[in-house]
Protein backbone atom coordinates (compact mmCIF):
# COMPACT_ATOMS: atom_id res chain seq x y z
CA UNK A 1 0.00 0.00 0.00
CA UNK A 2 1.50 2.99 -0.92
CA UNK A 3 0.36 6.94 -0.75
CA UNK A 4 -0.35 7.34 -4.39
CA UNK A 5 -2.36 10.86 -3.70
CA UNK A 6 0.29 12.82 -6.30
CA UNK A 7 2.72 10.77 -7.76
CA UNK A 8 0.25 8.49 -9.66
CA UNK A 9 -0.85 11.95 -11.37
CA UNK A 10 2.57 11.62 -13.28
CA UNK A 11 1.28 8.45 -14.60
CA UNK A 12 -0.50 9.29 -17.06
CA UNK A 13 0.95 8.85 -20.79
CA UNK A 14 1.82 11.66 -22.90
CA UNK A 15 -0.70 12.85 -25.26
CA UNK A 16 -0.54 10.83 -28.26
CA UNK A 17 1.89 12.24 -31.15
CA UNK A 18 -0.35 11.25 -34.08
CA UNK A 19 0.19 13.25 -36.84
CA UNK A 20 -3.71 15.62 -37.07
CA UNK A 21 -5.12 14.21 -39.89
CA UNK A 22 -4.64 10.85 -38.34
CA UNK A 23 -6.18 12.21 -35.31
CA UNK A 24 -9.39 13.34 -36.73
CA UNK A 25 -9.92 9.99 -38.38
CA UNK A 26 -13.10 8.49 -38.00
CA UNK A 27 -11.60 5.51 -35.82
CA UNK A 28 -10.03 8.49 -33.41
CA UNK A 29 -13.59 10.46 -33.26
CA UNK A 30 -15.23 7.40 -32.36
CA UNK A 31 -12.50 6.18 -29.56
CA UNK A 32 -13.27 10.10 -27.84
CA UNK A 33 -17.33 9.59 -28.21
CA UNK A 34 -16.99 6.42 -26.47
CA UNK A 35 -14.64 7.53 -23.81
CA UNK A 36 -17.08 10.52 -23.02
CA UNK A 37 -19.86 8.05 -22.66
CA UNK A 38 -18.03 5.87 -20.22
CA UNK A 39 -17.36 9.56 -18.33
CA UNK A 40 -20.74 10.63 -19.10
CA UNK A 41 -22.25 9.36 -15.62
CA UNK A 42 -19.57 11.21 -13.47
CA UNK A 43 -19.64 14.27 -16.01
CA UNK A 44 -23.00 15.01 -15.19
CA UNK A 45 -22.85 14.82 -11.17
CA UNK A 46 -19.85 17.19 -11.69
CA UNK A 47 -21.19 19.55 -13.81
CA UNK A 48 -24.11 19.88 -12.03
CA UNK A 49 -22.90 19.90 -8.15
CA UNK A 50 -19.14 21.04 -8.98
CA UNK A 51 -18.86 23.55 -12.09
CA UNK A 52 -22.06 25.59 -12.04
CA UNK A 53 -21.94 25.95 -8.37
CA UNK A 54 -18.76 27.08 -8.61
CA UNK A 55 -19.07 29.50 -10.92
CA UNK A 56 -22.20 30.46 -9.66
CA UNK A 57 -20.58 31.30 -6.66
CA UNK A 58 -18.43 33.57 -7.94
CA UNK A 59 -21.96 35.50 -9.57
CA UNK A 60 -23.83 35.64 -6.55
CA UNK A 61 -20.85 36.56 -4.37
CA UNK A 62 -20.91 40.02 -7.03
CA UNK A 63 -24.42 40.39 -6.28
CA UNK A 64 -27.14 41.53 -3.81
CA UNK A 65 -28.96 38.19 -4.01
CA UNK A 66 -31.04 37.04 -0.93
CA UNK A 67 -33.06 33.92 -0.18
CA UNK A 68 -36.73 35.57 -1.06
CA UNK A 69 -34.75 36.59 -4.86
CA UNK A 70 -34.59 33.26 -5.91
CA UNK A 71 -38.17 33.01 -7.58
CA UNK A 72 -36.89 36.51 -9.29
CA UNK A 73 -33.87 36.07 -10.26
CA UNK A 74 -33.67 39.52 -12.67
CA UNK A 75 -34.56 41.98 -9.59
CA UNK A 76 -31.03 40.64 -8.40
CA UNK A 77 -28.40 43.77 -8.29
CA UNK A 78 -24.62 43.55 -9.90
CA UNK A 79 -23.00 45.07 -6.72
CA UNK A 80 -19.28 44.07 -7.25
CA UNK A 81 -17.21 43.63 -4.80
CA UNK A 82 -18.98 45.58 -2.60
CA UNK A 83 -19.98 41.78 -0.66
CA UNK A 84 -16.40 41.25 -0.49
CA UNK A 85 -16.08 44.71 0.96
CA UNK A 86 -18.45 44.35 3.38
CA UNK A 87 -16.87 40.77 4.71
CA UNK A 88 -13.42 42.19 5.60
CA UNK A 89 -15.36 45.37 7.43
CA UNK A 90 -17.65 42.83 8.85
CA UNK A 91 -15.42 42.01 12.68
CA UNK A 92 -17.52 38.85 13.13
CA UNK A 93 -15.81 37.42 9.57
CA UNK A 94 -12.41 38.75 10.72
CA UNK A 95 -12.91 36.58 14.44
CA UNK A 96 -14.23 34.16 11.93
CA UNK A 97 -10.96 33.74 10.15
CA UNK A 98 -8.37 34.29 13.53
CA UNK A 99 -10.79 31.41 14.92
CA UNK A 100 -10.39 29.18 12.01
CA UNK A 101 -6.41 30.22 11.69
CA UNK A 102 -6.31 28.90 15.57
CA UNK A 103 -8.24 26.05 15.08
CA UNK A 104 -5.35 25.06 12.12
CA UNK A 105 -2.34 26.40 13.46
CA UNK A 106 -3.42 24.19 16.96
CA UNK A 107 -4.99 21.14 15.15
CA UNK A 108 -2.80 20.79 12.66
CA UNK A 109 0.58 19.85 14.51
CA UNK A 110 -1.66 18.37 17.27
CA UNK A 111 -2.88 15.71 14.96
CA UNK A 112 0.41 15.04 12.70
CA UNK A 113 2.38 14.62 16.68
CA UNK A 114 0.02 12.37 17.65
CA UNK A 115 -0.35 10.33 14.25
CA UNK A 116 3.48 10.47 13.53
CA UNK A 117 4.53 9.30 17.19
CA UNK A 118 2.22 6.44 16.80
CA UNK A 119 3.26 5.49 13.71
CA UNK A 120 6.95 5.69 14.41
CA UNK A 121 6.28 3.25 17.77
CA UNK A 122 4.02 0.46 16.09
CA UNK A 123 7.01 0.23 13.07
CA UNK A 124 9.24 0.39 15.42
CA UNK A 125 9.85 -3.72 15.30
CA UNK A 126 7.06 -4.74 17.72
CA UNK A 127 4.57 -7.51 16.32
CA UNK A 128 2.11 -8.26 18.68
CA UNK A 129 -1.60 -6.72 19.24
CA UNK A 130 -0.02 -4.69 16.29
CA UNK A 131 -3.12 -5.05 14.39
CA UNK A 132 -5.43 -4.01 17.52
CA UNK A 133 -3.65 -1.04 18.28
CA UNK A 134 -3.76 -0.24 14.61
CA UNK A 135 -7.37 -1.06 14.30
CA UNK A 136 -8.70 0.82 17.90
CA UNK A 137 -5.96 4.06 16.83
CA UNK A 138 -8.00 4.27 13.54
CA UNK A 139 -11.44 3.54 14.56
CA UNK A 140 -12.65 7.23 15.45
CA UNK A 141 -12.16 7.98 11.59
CA UNK A 142 -14.92 6.05 10.73
CA UNK A 143 -17.26 7.72 13.43
CA UNK A 144 -20.34 9.66 12.80
CA UNK A 145 -19.41 13.50 14.10
CA UNK A 146 -22.93 13.77 15.13
CA UNK A 147 -22.60 11.14 17.75
CA UNK A 148 -18.64 12.19 18.92
CA UNK A 149 -20.02 15.59 19.83
CA UNK A 150 -23.02 14.16 21.71
CA UNK A 151 -20.60 12.22 23.66
CA UNK A 152 -18.27 15.24 23.74
CA UNK A 153 -20.86 17.21 25.09
CA UNK A 154 -21.99 14.38 28.15
CA UNK A 155 -18.07 14.30 28.77
CA UNK A 156 -17.75 17.98 29.09
CA UNK A 157 -20.99 19.44 30.75
CA UNK A 158 -20.37 21.16 33.95
CA UNK A 159 -21.28 18.00 35.96
CA UNK A 160 -19.94 15.72 33.53
CA UNK A 161 -17.55 13.09 33.58
CA UNK A 162 -14.90 14.97 32.59
CA UNK A 163 -15.15 17.26 35.56
CA UNK A 164 -16.02 14.81 37.74
CA UNK A 165 -12.41 13.17 37.19
CA UNK A 166 -10.82 16.64 38.10
CA UNK A 167 -12.91 16.76 41.28
CA UNK A 168 -11.72 13.41 42.62
CA UNK A 169 -8.07 14.85 42.29
CA UNK A 170 -9.51 18.19 44.20
CA UNK A 171 -9.63 20.53 41.20
CA UNK A 172 -13.15 22.56 40.39
CA UNK A 173 -14.19 22.13 36.45
CA UNK A 174 -15.15 24.89 34.68
CA UNK A 175 -18.02 24.64 32.62
CA UNK A 176 -16.21 24.23 29.75
CA UNK A 177 -18.38 24.26 26.46
CA UNK A 178 -20.08 27.91 27.94
CA UNK A 179 -15.97 29.54 28.58
CA UNK A 180 -15.13 31.99 25.81
CA UNK A 181 -11.37 30.57 27.07
CA UNK A 182 -12.14 26.31 27.24
CA UNK A 183 -14.44 25.88 24.32
CA UNK A 184 -12.18 26.27 21.42
CA UNK A 185 -9.56 23.45 23.32
CA UNK A 186 -12.69 21.06 23.51
CA UNK A 187 -13.50 21.68 20.15
CA UNK A 188 -10.30 21.15 18.73
CA UNK A 189 -9.86 18.37 20.65
CA UNK A 190 -12.84 16.38 19.18
CA UNK A 191 -11.19 16.69 15.61
CA UNK A 192 -7.86 15.60 16.53
CA UNK A 193 -9.41 12.62 18.14
CA UNK A 194 -11.01 12.09 14.93
CA UNK A 195 -8.12 12.63 12.66
CA UNK A 196 -5.01 11.83 14.44
CA UNK A 197 -6.14 8.06 13.23
CA UNK A 198 -5.66 8.98 9.51
CA UNK A 199 -2.19 10.66 10.18
CA UNK A 200 -1.23 7.49 11.75
CA UNK A 201 -1.86 5.16 8.58
CA UNK A 202 -0.21 7.66 6.37
CA UNK A 203 2.97 7.75 8.13
CA UNK A 204 2.61 4.43 8.50
CA UNK A 205 2.36 3.72 4.80
CA UNK A 206 5.12 6.32 4.52
CA UNK A 207 7.87 4.47 7.31
CA UNK A 208 7.02 1.13 5.15
CA UNK A 209 8.31 2.51 2.09
CA UNK A 210 12.01 3.36 3.65
CA UNK A 211 14.07 0.60 2.63
CA UNK A 212 15.33 -1.20 5.73
CA UNK A 213 19.05 -1.64 4.01
CA UNK A 214 19.45 2.20 5.02
CA UNK A 215 18.87 1.71 8.46
CA UNK A 216 21.22 -1.52 8.84
CA UNK A 217 24.19 0.26 6.82
CA UNK A 218 23.45 3.25 9.05
CA UNK A 219 23.64 1.25 12.62
CA UNK A 220 26.76 -0.92 11.01
CA UNK A 221 28.21 2.79 11.11
CA UNK A 222 27.61 3.11 14.67
CA UNK A 223 24.11 5.10 14.29
CA UNK A 224 22.08 5.40 17.43
CA UNK A 225 17.96 5.19 16.94
CA UNK A 226 18.20 9.14 17.67
CA UNK A 227 20.51 9.75 14.61
CA UNK A 228 18.56 7.35 12.42
CA UNK A 229 15.18 9.11 13.37
CA UNK A 230 16.96 12.72 12.54
CA UNK A 231 19.44 11.38 9.73
CA UNK A 232 17.57 9.00 7.97
CA UNK A 233 13.63 8.67 8.78
CA UNK A 234 12.57 12.01 8.97
CA UNK A 235 14.32 13.49 5.46
CA UNK A 236 12.92 10.10 3.63
CA UNK A 237 9.48 10.77 5.02
CA UNK A 238 9.39 14.26 3.92
CA UNK A 239 6.89 14.18 1.18
CA UNK A 240 4.77 11.97 3.14
CA UNK A 241 4.86 14.64 6.26
CA UNK A 242 4.03 17.34 3.40
CA UNK A 243 1.14 15.53 2.03
CA UNK A 244 0.21 15.12 5.64
CA UNK A 245 0.31 18.98 6.53
CA UNK A 246 -1.43 20.38 3.44
CA UNK A 247 -4.24 17.33 3.63
CA UNK A 248 -4.98 18.32 7.23
CA UNK A 249 -4.62 21.81 6.37
CA UNK A 250 -7.23 21.92 3.98
CA UNK A 251 -9.25 19.69 5.73
CA UNK A 252 -9.17 21.86 9.01
CA UNK A 253 -9.70 25.29 7.14
CA UNK A 254 -13.32 23.96 6.06
CA UNK A 255 -13.51 23.23 9.64
CA UNK A 256 -17.76 23.07 10.04
CA UNK A 257 -18.89 19.89 11.91
CA UNK A 258 -17.26 20.01 14.99
CA UNK A 259 -18.47 23.65 16.45
CA UNK A 260 -21.56 23.79 14.49
CA UNK A 261 -21.90 20.66 16.55
CA UNK A 262 -20.79 21.10 20.29
CA UNK A 263 -21.26 25.05 20.50
CA UNK A 264 -23.13 25.94 17.63
CA UNK A 265 -19.99 28.75 17.18
CA UNK A 266 -20.60 29.88 20.86
CA UNK A 267 -19.82 31.60 23.48
CA UNK A 268 -19.69 34.48 21.98
CA UNK A 269 -18.86 33.66 19.08
CA UNK A 270 -15.27 32.26 20.22
CA UNK A 271 -15.52 29.28 18.42
CA UNK A 272 -17.32 30.18 15.09
CA UNK A 273 -15.15 29.16 11.62
CA UNK A 274 -15.63 30.30 8.14
CA UNK A 275 -17.59 28.02 7.40
CA UNK A 276 -20.02 28.39 10.07
CA UNK A 277 -20.17 31.94 8.84
CA UNK A 278 -21.05 31.36 5.71
CA UNK A 279 -23.48 28.54 6.57
CA UNK A 280 -25.17 31.19 9.06
CA UNK A 281 -25.29 34.13 6.04
CA UNK A 282 -27.32 31.22 4.32
CA UNK A 283 -29.49 30.38 6.90
CA UNK A 284 -30.55 34.46 7.45
CA UNK A 285 -31.11 34.06 3.59
CA UNK A 286 -28.01 36.61 2.58
CA UNK A 287 -26.88 34.12 -0.49
CA UNK A 288 -24.70 37.21 -1.53
CA UNK A 289 -22.65 37.59 1.38
CA UNK A 290 -22.66 34.47 2.18
CA UNK A 291 -21.36 33.03 -1.69
CA UNK A 292 -18.38 36.06 -1.10
CA UNK A 293 -17.45 34.24 2.28
CA UNK A 294 -17.27 30.78 0.86
CA UNK A 295 -14.86 32.15 -2.42
CA UNK A 296 -12.78 33.90 0.52
CA UNK A 297 -12.32 30.40 1.47
CA UNK A 298 -12.06 28.46 -1.96
CA UNK A 299 -9.49 30.66 -2.25
CA UNK A 300 -7.24 29.94 0.93
CA UNK A 301 -8.13 26.09 -0.22
CA UNK A 302 -6.59 26.63 -3.44
CA UNK A 303 -3.50 28.40 -2.54
CA UNK A 304 -2.63 25.57 -0.03
CA UNK A 305 -3.33 23.06 -2.70
CA UNK A 306 -1.43 25.02 -5.36
CA UNK A 307 1.95 24.90 -2.83
CA UNK A 308 1.41 21.34 -2.11
CA UNK A 309 2.01 20.36 -5.46
CA UNK A 310 4.60 22.78 -6.14
CA UNK A 311 6.38 21.55 -3.08
CA UNK A 312 5.44 17.82 -3.75
CA UNK A 313 7.24 18.35 -7.39
CA UNK A 314 10.20 20.03 -6.58
CA UNK A 315 11.00 17.13 -3.22
CA UNK A 316 10.16 14.24 -5.55
CA UNK B 1 17.67 0.43 27.71
CA UNK B 2 16.82 -1.95 25.36
CA UNK B 3 15.59 -3.96 28.09
CA UNK B 4 12.95 -1.98 29.55
CA UNK B 5 12.24 -0.64 25.57
CA UNK B 6 9.45 -3.47 24.87
CA UNK B 7 7.56 -3.22 28.47
CA UNK B 8 7.74 1.03 27.65
CA UNK B 9 6.66 1.02 24.15
CA UNK B 10 3.60 -1.52 24.79
CA UNK B 11 3.15 0.40 28.31
CA UNK B 12 2.36 3.47 26.32
CA UNK B 13 0.55 1.83 23.58
CA UNK B 14 -2.19 0.30 25.86
CA UNK B 15 -2.61 4.07 27.39
CA UNK B 16 -3.15 5.85 24.17
CA UNK B 17 -5.37 2.52 23.09
CA UNK B 18 -7.26 3.06 26.47
CA UNK B 19 -7.35 7.07 26.19
CA UNK B 20 -8.70 6.65 22.48
CA UNK B 21 -11.49 3.65 23.58
CA UNK B 22 -12.41 6.23 26.48
CA UNK B 23 -15.59 8.00 24.74
CA UNK B 24 -16.63 4.42 23.31
CA UNK B 25 -16.68 3.60 26.87
CA UNK B 26 -18.48 6.52 28.09
CA UNK B 27 -21.38 6.50 25.17
CA UNK B 28 -21.88 2.70 26.30
CA UNK B 29 -22.34 3.08 29.85
CA UNK B 30 -24.28 6.15 29.79
CA UNK B 31 -26.62 4.75 27.21
CA UNK B 32 -27.34 1.74 29.75
CA UNK B 33 -28.48 4.20 32.66
CA UNK B 34 -31.82 5.36 33.43
CA UNK B 35 -33.07 8.92 33.37
CA UNK B 36 -33.77 9.35 36.82
CA UNK B 37 -29.82 8.09 37.73
CA UNK B 38 -28.11 10.49 35.30
CA UNK B 39 -30.00 13.57 36.77
CA UNK B 40 -29.18 12.27 39.89
CA UNK B 41 -25.37 12.26 38.94
CA UNK B 42 -24.79 13.13 35.18
CA UNK B 43 -20.69 12.73 35.81
CA UNK B 44 -20.71 8.64 37.40
CA UNK B 45 -18.66 6.35 35.50
CA UNK B 46 -20.39 3.00 36.06
CA UNK B 47 -24.46 2.27 35.38
CA UNK B 48 -25.72 1.15 38.95
CA UNK B 49 -28.74 -0.49 36.85
CA UNK B 50 -28.09 -1.17 33.51
CA UNK B 51 -31.44 -1.04 31.37
CA UNK B 52 -32.32 -1.29 27.34
CA UNK B 53 -34.76 1.55 27.92
CA UNK B 54 -33.17 4.45 26.03
CA UNK B 55 -32.85 2.15 23.27
CA UNK B 56 -35.68 0.79 23.15
CA UNK B 57 -37.37 4.75 23.40
CA UNK B 58 -35.20 5.60 19.99
CA UNK B 59 -37.27 3.05 18.23
CA UNK B 60 -40.42 3.51 19.62
CA UNK B 61 -41.10 6.93 19.96
CA UNK B 62 -38.16 8.98 18.42
CA UNK B 63 -38.35 7.37 14.78
CA UNK B 64 -35.35 5.60 14.67
CA UNK B 65 -36.68 3.01 12.56
CA UNK B 66 -37.70 5.17 9.66
CA UNK B 67 -34.27 7.55 10.15
CA UNK B 68 -32.08 4.41 9.44
CA UNK B 69 -34.19 3.48 6.79
CA UNK B 70 -33.51 6.79 5.15
CA UNK B 71 -30.06 6.23 5.41
CA UNK B 72 -29.84 2.86 3.90
CA UNK B 73 -31.52 3.67 1.19
CA UNK B 74 -29.57 7.20 0.33
CA UNK B 75 -26.41 5.02 1.20
CA UNK B 76 -27.73 2.57 -1.45
CA UNK B 77 -27.95 5.26 -4.31
CA UNK B 78 -24.68 6.52 -3.54
CA UNK B 79 -22.78 3.06 -3.19
CA UNK B 80 -24.46 2.15 -6.64
CA UNK B 81 -23.96 5.50 -8.06
CA UNK B 82 -19.99 5.34 -7.19
CA UNK B 83 -19.66 1.81 -8.58
CA UNK B 84 -21.51 2.36 -11.63
CA UNK B 85 -19.69 5.98 -12.38
CA UNK B 86 -16.24 5.90 -11.28
CA UNK B 87 -15.77 2.17 -12.51
CA UNK B 88 -16.79 3.54 -16.01
CA UNK B 89 -15.00 7.35 -15.89
CA UNK B 90 -12.02 5.45 -13.93
CA UNK B 91 -11.37 3.12 -16.55
CA UNK B 92 -12.01 5.53 -19.38
CA UNK B 93 -8.90 7.87 -17.56
CA UNK B 94 -6.81 5.52 -16.92
CA UNK B 95 -7.12 3.14 -20.67
CA UNK B 96 -8.46 4.78 -23.44
CA UNK B 97 -6.89 7.50 -25.28
CA UNK B 98 -9.25 10.41 -26.14
CA UNK B 99 -9.54 14.23 -26.81
CA UNK B 100 -10.39 16.02 -23.25
CA UNK B 101 -8.51 13.45 -21.31
CA UNK B 102 -6.53 15.73 -19.58
CA UNK B 103 -9.11 18.43 -19.11
CA UNK B 104 -11.53 15.47 -17.55
CA UNK B 105 -8.96 14.13 -15.09
CA UNK B 106 -8.13 18.13 -13.88
CA UNK B 107 -11.66 18.15 -13.19
CA UNK B 108 -11.69 14.94 -11.06
CA UNK B 109 -8.78 16.71 -8.97
CA UNK B 110 -10.30 19.91 -9.16
CA UNK B 111 -13.91 18.30 -7.88
CA UNK B 112 -11.79 16.66 -4.80
CA UNK B 113 -10.39 20.09 -3.49
CA UNK B 114 -13.61 22.31 -4.27
CA UNK B 115 -14.65 23.14 -0.76
CA UNK B 116 -18.47 22.18 0.23
CA UNK B 117 -19.08 25.30 1.59
CA UNK B 118 -18.51 27.19 -1.54
CA UNK B 119 -21.04 25.11 -3.14
CA UNK B 120 -23.77 23.97 -1.06
CA UNK B 121 -25.89 27.22 -1.79
CA UNK B 122 -26.43 26.68 -5.20
CA UNK B 123 -26.35 22.86 -4.78
CA UNK B 124 -29.49 23.65 -2.46
CA UNK B 125 -30.96 26.21 -5.36
CA UNK B 126 -30.19 23.48 -7.62
CA UNK B 127 -31.62 20.77 -6.00
CA UNK B 128 -34.58 22.86 -5.01
CA UNK B 129 -35.26 23.48 -9.02
CA UNK B 130 -35.33 20.22 -9.87
CA UNK B 131 -37.86 19.52 -7.10
CA UNK B 132 -35.92 17.27 -4.66
CA UNK B 133 -35.95 19.22 -2.07
CA UNK B 134 -36.96 17.07 1.43
CA UNK B 135 -36.37 13.94 -1.12
CA UNK B 136 -34.32 10.84 -0.47
CA UNK B 137 -32.75 11.18 -3.96
CA UNK B 138 -32.03 14.95 -3.62
CA UNK B 139 -29.84 14.05 -0.32
CA UNK B 140 -28.33 11.19 -2.54
CA UNK B 141 -27.73 12.68 -6.03
CA UNK B 142 -24.63 15.02 -5.36
CA UNK B 143 -22.45 11.97 -3.63
CA UNK B 144 -23.49 9.39 -6.51
CA UNK B 145 -20.56 10.14 -8.46
CA UNK B 146 -17.31 11.05 -5.93
CA UNK B 147 -14.22 12.46 -7.50
CA UNK B 148 -12.70 10.55 -4.89
CA UNK B 149 -14.08 6.72 -5.91
CA UNK B 150 -13.18 7.55 -9.92
CA UNK B 151 -9.39 8.73 -8.32
CA UNK B 152 -9.09 5.40 -6.69
CA UNK B 153 -10.79 3.29 -9.87
CA UNK B 154 -8.23 5.35 -12.21
CA UNK B 155 -5.18 4.51 -9.99
CA UNK B 156 -6.54 0.86 -9.70
CA UNK B 157 -7.18 0.85 -14.12
CA UNK B 158 -3.13 1.90 -14.17
CA UNK B 159 -1.99 -1.56 -12.68
CA UNK B 160 -4.11 -3.64 -14.84
CA UNK B 161 -1.72 -4.30 -17.89
CA UNK B 162 -2.42 -2.86 -21.34
CA UNK B 163 -1.27 -6.10 -23.12
CA UNK B 164 -4.94 -7.69 -21.69
CA UNK B 165 -7.14 -5.50 -23.34
CA UNK B 166 -5.28 -5.29 -26.47
CA UNK B 167 -5.31 -8.97 -26.92
CA UNK B 168 -8.92 -8.24 -26.88
CA UNK B 169 -9.00 -5.17 -29.10
CA UNK B 170 -7.39 -7.34 -31.90
CA UNK B 171 -10.07 -10.09 -31.62
CA UNK B 172 -12.60 -7.70 -32.34
CA UNK B 173 -14.37 -6.77 -29.07
CA UNK B 174 -16.19 -3.31 -28.97
CA UNK B 175 -14.58 -1.11 -25.76
CA UNK B 176 -17.59 -1.76 -23.50
CA UNK B 177 -17.43 -5.39 -24.12
CA UNK B 178 -14.08 -5.06 -23.15
CA UNK B 179 -14.83 -3.04 -20.12
CA UNK B 180 -17.42 -5.20 -18.88
CA UNK B 181 -16.02 -8.62 -19.40
CA UNK B 182 -12.28 -8.59 -19.31
CA UNK B 183 -11.73 -4.69 -16.93
CA UNK B 184 -14.63 -5.22 -14.56
CA UNK B 185 -13.88 -9.10 -13.01
CA UNK B 186 -10.14 -7.56 -12.48
CA UNK B 187 -11.48 -4.51 -10.67
CA UNK B 188 -13.18 -6.10 -7.83
CA UNK B 189 -9.99 -4.39 -5.26
CA UNK B 190 -11.16 -1.05 -6.09
CA UNK B 191 -14.74 -1.73 -6.05
CA UNK B 192 -14.31 -3.11 -2.85
CA UNK B 193 -12.81 0.33 -2.10
CA UNK B 194 -15.47 2.53 -3.85
CA UNK B 195 -18.22 0.50 -1.89
CA UNK B 196 -16.99 1.14 1.30
CA UNK B 197 -15.67 4.77 0.89
CA UNK B 198 -19.11 6.01 -0.40
CA UNK B 199 -21.11 4.06 1.72
CA UNK B 200 -18.70 5.55 4.91
CA UNK B 201 -18.98 8.81 3.17
CA UNK B 202 -22.92 8.78 2.92
CA UNK B 203 -23.87 7.60 6.20
CA UNK B 204 -21.83 10.10 7.81
CA UNK B 205 -22.62 12.72 5.92
CA UNK B 206 -24.02 15.15 8.11
CA UNK B 207 -24.64 18.99 6.73
CA UNK B 208 -26.07 18.01 3.27
CA UNK B 209 -28.83 15.91 4.44
CA UNK B 210 -29.46 18.34 7.13
CA UNK B 211 -29.72 21.71 4.55
CA UNK B 212 -32.14 19.46 1.93
CA UNK B 213 -34.40 16.95 4.65
CA UNK B 214 -37.02 19.41 5.83
CA UNK B 215 -39.50 16.55 7.82
CA UNK B 216 -38.70 14.15 9.33
CA UNK B 217 -40.08 11.62 7.07
CA UNK B 218 -36.32 12.42 4.89
CA UNK B 219 -34.41 12.73 8.09
CA UNK B 220 -31.12 10.41 7.93
CA UNK B 221 -29.80 9.09 10.89
CA UNK B 222 -27.23 12.14 11.68
CA UNK B 223 -29.99 14.59 10.82
CA UNK B 224 -32.97 12.93 13.34
CA UNK B 225 -29.71 12.06 16.07
CA UNK B 226 -29.17 16.14 15.86
CA UNK B 227 -33.23 16.62 15.83
CA UNK B 228 -33.94 13.81 18.81
CA UNK B 229 -30.96 15.46 21.25
CA UNK B 230 -31.31 19.26 20.40
CA UNK B 231 -34.57 18.43 22.49
CA UNK B 232 -33.35 15.72 24.60
CA UNK B 233 -30.54 18.49 25.85
CA UNK B 234 -32.95 20.89 27.32
CA UNK B 235 -34.53 17.89 29.55
CA UNK B 236 -30.57 16.41 30.42
CA UNK B 237 -32.04 13.13 28.69
CA UNK B 238 -27.85 12.31 27.61
CA UNK B 239 -28.92 8.28 28.14
CA UNK B 240 -31.41 8.63 25.12
CA UNK B 241 -28.73 10.82 22.99
CA UNK B 242 -26.21 8.22 23.78
CA UNK B 243 -28.28 5.53 22.63
CA UNK B 244 -28.74 6.99 19.68
CA UNK B 245 -25.03 8.10 19.44
CA UNK B 246 -24.29 4.45 19.61
CA UNK B 247 -27.43 3.34 17.25
CA UNK B 248 -25.32 5.67 14.57
CA UNK B 249 -22.03 4.46 14.99
CA UNK B 250 -22.46 0.87 15.12
CA UNK B 251 -22.93 -0.05 11.89
CA UNK B 252 -19.70 1.68 10.58
CA UNK B 253 -17.42 0.65 13.44
CA UNK B 254 -18.82 -3.29 13.00
CA UNK B 255 -18.48 -2.58 8.97
CA UNK B 256 -14.52 -1.88 9.88
CA UNK B 257 -14.23 -4.53 12.13
CA UNK B 258 -14.64 -6.91 9.38
CA UNK B 259 -13.26 -4.75 6.75
CA UNK B 260 -10.39 -2.61 7.53
CA UNK B 261 -7.68 -3.16 4.86
CA UNK B 262 -10.67 -1.35 2.56
CA UNK B 263 -11.13 1.59 5.28
CA UNK B 264 -7.27 2.09 5.39
CA UNK B 265 -6.22 1.13 1.55
CA UNK B 266 -9.42 3.60 0.76
CA UNK B 267 -7.84 6.48 3.23
CA UNK B 268 -4.62 5.89 2.91
CA UNK B 269 -4.78 6.11 -0.92
CA UNK B 270 -6.36 9.12 -1.36
CA UNK B 271 -6.55 10.72 1.61
CA UNK B 272 -9.80 12.13 1.78
CA UNK B 273 -13.04 9.74 3.81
Amino acid sequence: MTVTLIPGTRRTRPPSVQPREARRSRPALRRTAVAWLFLAPFAVVFLLYTAIPTVAALGFSLTDLRGADLRTPFAVNFTGLENYARLFQDETFVRDILNTALFVAVGVPLTMGIGFALALTLNSGIRRLRGVFRTVFFAPVVTNVVAVALIWQYAFNADGTVNKVLGAVGLGGPNWLDDPNLAMPVVILLGVWRNFGTAMVLFLAGLQAIPQDVYEAASLDGAGRWRQLRHITLPLLLPTTLMVSVLLTVFYLQVFDEPYLLTGGGPLGSTESVALYTYRQFGSGEFGTSSAASFVMLVLVAVVSVVQFRLLRSRT
Amino acid sequence: MTLYRRPLLYGALILCALLTMLPFALAVSGSLRSLDEIRADPGAWIPEHLTFDNFTRLFATEGFGGFMVNSIVVALMVVVGNIVAASAAGYALAKLEFAGKRLAFGAVMAAMMVPFSAVFVTQFVITVDMGLADTLTGIALPGVALPMSVFIMRQYALSIPDELLEAARIDGAGEFRIFFRIFLPLAGPAVATITIMSFLASWNNFIWPLIVAQSMSTYTLPVGLAATSQAAAHVTDYGLMLAGAIVVMLPVLLLFLFLQRYFVQGIAGTGMR
